[in-house]
């Protein structure tokens, strides 16, 4: 069959807690976000009660983990996440995650991440200048995050990858030491079928797909977890992994994730 | 908002007010530059009972025009609604901002497509972007969240300079606008011909998904209602982009017109969905018109007049983008992100508060009025606007405009493409199919489809390249619709009636092969001048054809949209009707997908194929012959098979199922191998052409794949509804190659070469690598191009920079695929020709050195010696194998005979397809620098370290060669000890390749294997006369043949008709 189909799956159902109580993972729309119904699905089929959490609104309604969705945040024509950086809720975000809030941003979610320097690096255009939407093999290499521990280190897995401003830069400094920390979660691979034009879609640097802080609460990822989570509409069911790994990370933290950080 | 009790206003200089046209009757108005007609200016003055004003002269145009007014088509479009089949689905239809159909007890989907094909011709990426734009707010305003969009385009020939400034500016337009939209883009097409060249069609679908008790209506109801403009400021663009755009011919003065585009801002229209949505919700909302086409005029005169009532209209409160406008343009703008909203002025202050939410503009402009019907705008406190409504929505001019069919039509029809030479051994059957696939038209067209968001939703369950797109619409229920465009401008040229029933035959076939239900029908139908009787011949011809063709389905039109004027001076394009289907799955789990996506099942073909060429992909690829007459229709027998598909996909019948259409059998081969990279062991029946049975584009035939097992029961299922059968052979996952035994085997690494390096090869690559360490070299890089194996069509500009095009810009065309093509990936174009070159030397000695020298020498050649090389490596390679192939099966089918010569040729075929694949990590530094040429010929001076680009590029293949020699023959060891433990395996097989090596190499169970073929093959035909030649006397048999108990052969395929 298809490598599409035979992707591996890492998704043991997630029953975090066994009390019947669900984690609640929030997921902020800003006015220009697109994939956030897809990250509240993705929260609700990996097991957590999903929240929805406006932008103007600095209240993070109790919830254990947040989701900065892809999108548009506020049309981004200044420059991707600018503006979203300034938003009320981002306030609220960027202190949670200096107390250790697990933080997912997917693809524009990355782009504010390091707007808000919650993350090194920046997203430029795609080297090629387009925007590209196929489905990517990346190899996680950081399973040591707050929703990366359902993966194995090296496991190949097959989600979507889809934007125009997806190509990770940084200065080579920076870029050697996400290396040394282990900061880098995933790259972008040829997988088992290989790619007619090169495995990496947009030009990052170092092949990075995906990056996380020192303390591993927060990860930035160019690809959409939440687009490959059933198998009837995704590629794989691979992407179901962050979120399920986030609800099993709330209800057995890691210590390794929160303290030492440095050696993944 | 009550209309400012008028103290007496001194003239406003210039400002034409309707006091003053009373004043002066005399006053000469430019009527004829604004496109309207002496007796249309003459009826207006009926009208008003005296001259117009200017800003009422300026509406009048507009919605007079025959972009709004649908005057010259108006008399033929009634059939639509006078045949439409009784359907009890319909919630609106024709005349509403979009048909809507319900799905179930309370969810409807409303869907629709326009055009915006002159806008996109002047500035392809604005036009096209707010081409989306449009018709989302028309679903928006029938109350439905907008789930997807599609996009039918048609660019001129595929090597013309213009169209590499037309499509990338549609594409990003398009990608764009969607992308930043967050709605799906699940199919659509991309279609190149010469006619489109000075005239691209872009046309644009919506779908949108709403509970049937939100649906919307546009009336203007209830006196003192507020009339609330929503979203964007009221600017200059647009201004008579529809009376001068959509109703004027393109000639030399056109790049003079680009002011009058629209901008869109799709940012903007995505909070005005989100915003709409939540006061359908809190159900505020009387009546609601989307701003599109005639802007502000368009939306109070069609509100009111929908409800036969009046309004007043302060213009001034009108929030501008610039202050000197006057009302004139105020009134046309076709400024985009605009909704117009009726309120209840009770809830006036929960609109703008919903609208402060969004951060959008809401402003209350006028109120309706029931005492007083007619439309009152002032500005300045002067009535510059006092007219009927409805005169400008429902009484403007109809034309039965003259026609006539062309006299040259007999001749055409006489010079019929089934005349042509073919091609007919077995290695011209080769190269035809490998040249249609890489043809601009039946390629691979990931390069603009990656560029659209088709995840955005997380419903999208089938996307292009799929027959249809799907979309899920209930997650819980998994209920969800089928969608697909179509047209067909050749065919509609030669007869636009039966063009016209086509287009809706294959856009109904896409929708059932993904196991739907058609229900409904929308269209775009693309014409030259009305004011042309032959173009007005072939629009009341196509229209007659759909209107005809949908009562036989049973399936109504819902609604759509025309377009006229598509034409370069005096040359209109080919007549081009484009179809839409909606069709509804009740579970979108038993979709069927295209792609072959499981080893051995059964590959059969439904449907009967006769030797149809005319107006065909192989007659305009080959010959460039349009001529004849187009494949006959069978809307009956396109619903028999459209319910056999839909039974057997809920039963679990089919692995896959792929329409054909453009290009035959052969393309859908190509597309269904490739989409999951399964290979497929095919045996054409001995009483079929094989010519015929692989590019005639008969209609009403799909092809299916049918898991092991279920077999019995599908052909049962064809056999009951007359639908003819033909089993031709199995998904062969180990022969990595579409192998027609008898005619050809082609590498599935050498299919994907040729499907895919055409577009790429003509709007550039993408390169993905850094780069830093790119040294511009002109010299060496536009020689790399030649490395491709695709037809000169796909070629001819990027090898020769004509004055268009910069040097730099061909150059980097040629780069990418020198650098990127072979370094990147095995199934490249560059490291095709290593691959063929590699078959040949392992068939026949001398590889390392022919196959550097191919892909050596095409590096440095002229695209004819690269392709040569190409092919002569695989006609040489490819023949042999074949032939010894097919010999083979037949031996072990026989007697047993001589199966050695056969394994090895067999197992060299294998090991070649895969040592291709060998030579991909090996020449991953050739993508690094090659590729690093990068992106885009506008940014990045000159092109990649051109030097470094062909030498990576040579020396990748070389070493790709090297690997293979050395590989191929352990490939070819390993292949040839596996099987003996396949031979059990081949027991599932239908004579495939790999089945022969098998048996061949284990030296025995042929037996299994002929058994199978028994089995598996065709398991109903018992009762039928034996009457094949034994099995061993023709290769034929193979594949297609059954064994009844007393061992007699029968060919699979005539007898499945007869069933």
């Amino acid at each position: 069959m298809s490598a599409h189909r035979d992707a591996s799956h890492s998704s043991e159902s997630a029953d975090v807690e066994g009390d019947g109580s669900r984690r609640k993972v929030g997921v902020v729309t800003f006015p220009g976000s697109l994939d956030d119904r897809d990250a509240l699905r993705a929260v609700r089929l990996a097991g957590g009660e999903p929240v929805n959490l406006w932008h103007a609104d600095a209240d993070l309604h109790g919830v254990e983990a947040v989701v900065l969705p892809g999108g548009f945040s506020y049309g981004d024509y200044l420059r991707t996440g600018a503006i979203a950086r300034f938003s009320a809720v981002m306030e609220s975000i960027v202190k949670a995650a200096g107390e250790g809030l697990p933080v997912l941003g997917i693809c524009n979610g990355f782009q504010i991440l390091c707007e808000a320097h919650l993350l090194p690096g920046a997203l430029a255009r795609n080297s090629h200048l387009h925007f590209r939407n196929r489905d990517q093999w990346l190899r996680v290499e950081s399973t040591t995050t707050a929703w990366t521990g359902g993966f194995t280190d090296g496991q190949e897995i097959l989600i979507p990858v889809k934007n125009g401003e997806g190509c990770y830069v940084a200065d080579e400094r920076t870029l050697d030491e996400l290396e040394a920390e282990g900061r880098i979660v995933a790259r972008y691979v040829s997988g088992p079928t290989g790619y007619l034009d090169g495995h990496n879609p947009n030009g990052s640097q170092r092949d990075i797909a995906a990056i996380r802080n020192e303390a591993g609460n927060v990860v930035g990822i160019m690809p959409h977890p939440e687009h490959a989570i059933e198998a009837l509409t995704g590629p794989s069911i691979d992407g179901l992994g962050f979120f399920s790994g986030v609800l099993r990370h709330l209800a057995h933290p890691r210590e390794v994730a929160a303290t030492t950080g440095a050696n993944a | 908002m009550t209309a400012e009790v008028s103290t007496p206003v001194e003239a406003i200089e210039g400002l034409d007010t309707v006091a003053r046209a009373a004043d002066t009757p005399d006053e000469e108005q430019p009527f004829a530059e604004l496109g309207l007609q002496p007796d249309e200016y003459e009826r207006i003055r009926q009208i008003l009972g005296r001259r117009p004003t200017q800003s009422e002269l300026a509406m009048y145009s507009i919605m007079w025009s025959e972009h709004c007014s649908y005057k010259s088509s108006k008399v033929h479009l009634r059939q639509f609604v006078e045949k439409a089949p009784k359907n009890d689905r319909m919630l609106a239809g024709i005349g509403e901002n979009a048909g809507v159909v319900r799905i179930s007890d309370d969810l409807a989907v409303t869907f629709k497509v326009e055009s915006h094909n002159h806008p996109s011709f002047v500035e392809p990426h604005q036009g096209a972007a707010t081409g989306v734009g449009g018709i989302v707010r028309d679903i928006l305003a029938m109350g439905a969240r907008p789930v997807a969009v599609m996009d039918p385009l048609r660019f001129g020939a595929a090597d013309h300079p213009d169209t590499r400034r037309v499509l990338p500016g549609v594409v990003a337009g398009i990608g764009g606008y969607g992308n930043c939209l967050g709605l799906p883009n699940i199919g659509g097409e991309v279609v190149f011909d010469p006619c489109y060249q000075g005239n691209p069609l872009v046309n644009a679908l919506s779908i949108g998904v709403l509970p049937a008790s939100r649906l919307q209506k546009k009336e203007a109801t209830g006196a003192g209602n507020v009339v609330v403009l929503l979203g964007a400021k009221t600017g200059r663009d647009g201004i008579g982009g529809v009376s001068v755009l959509a109703s004027a011919t393109f000639d030399e003065g056109s790049d003079e017109r680009r002011p009058s585009v629209q901008v869109g801002d799709p940012f903007l229209e995505k909070l005005l969905i989100e915003a709409c949505l939540e006061l359908y919700d809190a159900g505020i909302v009387v009546g609601i018109q989307d701003l599109g086409g005639a802007g502000l005029t368009c939306a109070l005169t069609e509100t009111a007049a929908a409800a036969g009532t009046g309004m007043r209209v302060t213009l001034d409160k009108v929030p501008l983008r610039e202050a000197s406008m006057e009302p004139h343009e105020i009134l046309a703008s076709e400024s985009q992100e605009r909704m117009l909203l009726i309120v209840d002025p009770a809830r006036l202050g929960q609109v703008l508060g919903v609208a402060k939410k969004w951060g959008l503009l809401a402003t209350a402009i006028g109120e309706v009025t029931t005492d007083d019907t007619r439309l009152a705008i002032t500005w300045r406190g002067q009535t510059v606007v006092d007219v009927p409504p409805g005169s400008l929505v429902d009484d403007g001019p109809v034309y039965a405009r003259p026609m006539r069919e062309p006299s040259d039509r007999i001749l055409v029809q006489a010079d019929r493409a089934e005349t042509l030479t073919r091609p007919r051994t077995g290695d011209e059957l080769r190269e035809t199919l490998l040249t249609l696939a890489a043809s601009p038209n039946l390629c691979d067209k990931s390069w603009v489809t990656e560029q659209y968001d088709r995840y955005v939703l997380g419903n999208t369950v089938l996307a292009q390249p799929e027959d249809a797109g799907v979309i899920r619409i209930d997650e819980e229920s998994g209920l969800g619709v089928a969608i697909s465009l179509d047209g067909n401008g050749r065919f509609a040229k030669l007869d636009p009636y039966t063009g016209a029933k086509l287009a809706l035959a294959e856009a109904y076939r896409n929708v059932a092969a993904t196991g739907a239900v058609p229900v409904a029908v929308t269209n775009c139908l693309n014409f030259g001048s009305p004011e042309d009787p032959h173009v007005m011949w072939e629009f009341a011809e196509a229209v007659r054809g759909l209107a005809d063709g949908c009562l036989e389905l049973g399936i109504p039109v819902t609604g759509g949209n025309v377009s006229f004027y598509n034409q370069t001076g005096n040359t209109a394009i080919h007549p081009t009707p484009v179809v839409g289907v909606l069709g509804v799955l009740e579970d979108v789990g038993y979709r069927t997908p295209m792609g072959f996506s499981a080893d051995g099942d059964i590959i059969i073909l439904l449907g009967e194929t006769k030797a149809e060429f005319s107006g065909g992909e192989w007659a305009w690829v080959q010959h460039g012959h349009l001529g004849g007459t187009p494949p006959k229709v069978d809307l009956a027998a396109e619903a028999r098979l459209g319910t056999l598909l839909h039974d057997a996909a809920v039963r679990g019948h089919l692995g896959a199922a792929h329409d054909l259409s453009d290009g035959g059998l052969a393309q859908v081969l190509v597309e269904s191998t490739l989409r999951y990279g399964l290979g497929a062991s095919l045996l054409l029946p001995e009483d079929a052409d094989p010519f015929t049975l692989l590019f005639s584009e008969s209609t009403a035939r799909v092809l299916v794949t049918v898991p092991r097992g279920h077999e019995k029961a599908f052909t049962a299922m064809c056999a009951e509804r007359d639908i003819p059968y033909t089993p031709l052979g199995m998904v062969d996952k180990r022969s990595g190659a579409l192998d027609v035994r008898g005619q050809f085997r082609i590498p599935l690494d050498e299919l994907r070469a040729a499907w895919t390096g055409t577009l790429p090869a003509l709007f550039g690559g993408y390169a993905t690598n850094v780069t830093e360490e790119v040294v511009p070299d002109i010299a060496a890089v536009d020689t790399a191009s030649a490395v491709i194996v695709a037809p000169e069509v796909a070629l001819a500009d990027v090898d020769v920079p004509d004055d268009e095009v910069s040097p730099a810009e061909a150059t980097v065309s040629g780069g990418l695929l020198a650098g990127s093509d072979p370094g990147s990936d095995p199934a490249s174009v560059g490291s095709a020709a290593a691959g063929s070159g590699s078959a040949e030397s392992d068939a026949g000695g001398a590889i390392a050195e022919s196959a550097a020298a191919g892909s050596d020498g095409a590096a440095a050649g002229s695209a004819t010696s690269g392709s040569d090389a190409g092919s002569a490596a695989d006609t040489d390679a490819g023949a042999d194998v074949d032939a010894e192939g097919a010999e083979g099966v037949v031996g072990a089918k026989g007697a047993g005979g001589k199966r050695a010569g056969v394994r090895a040729a067999g197992a060299k075929g294998g090991a070649a397809g895969r040592s291709v694949s060998d030579a991909g990590p090996a020449s991953d530094a050739g993508a690094a620098s090659g590729a690093g040429a990068a992106s885009d010929a506008g940014l990045t001076p000159g092109s990649a370290g051109a030097d470094d680009a062909s030498e990576t590029a040579a020396d990748a293949s070389g070493s790709a060669t090297a690997a293979t020699s050395g590989t191929a023959a352990s490939a070819a060891d390993a292949e040839a000890a596996s099987g003996s433990d396949d031979a059990g395996a081949a027991s599932g097989t239908l004579a495939s390749g790999t089945a022969a090596q098998a048996t061949a190499d284990a030296g025995a169970p042929s037996d299994a294997a002929v058994s199978t073929t028994a089995e598996g093959g065709s398991t109903d035909r018992s009762d039928e006369p034996a009457d094949a030649e034994p099995a061993d006397a023709d290769p034929s048999d193979a594949a297609a043949t059954a064994e009844d108990e007393d061992g007699d052969a029968k060919p699979a395929s005539g007898s499945a008709s007869a069933g």
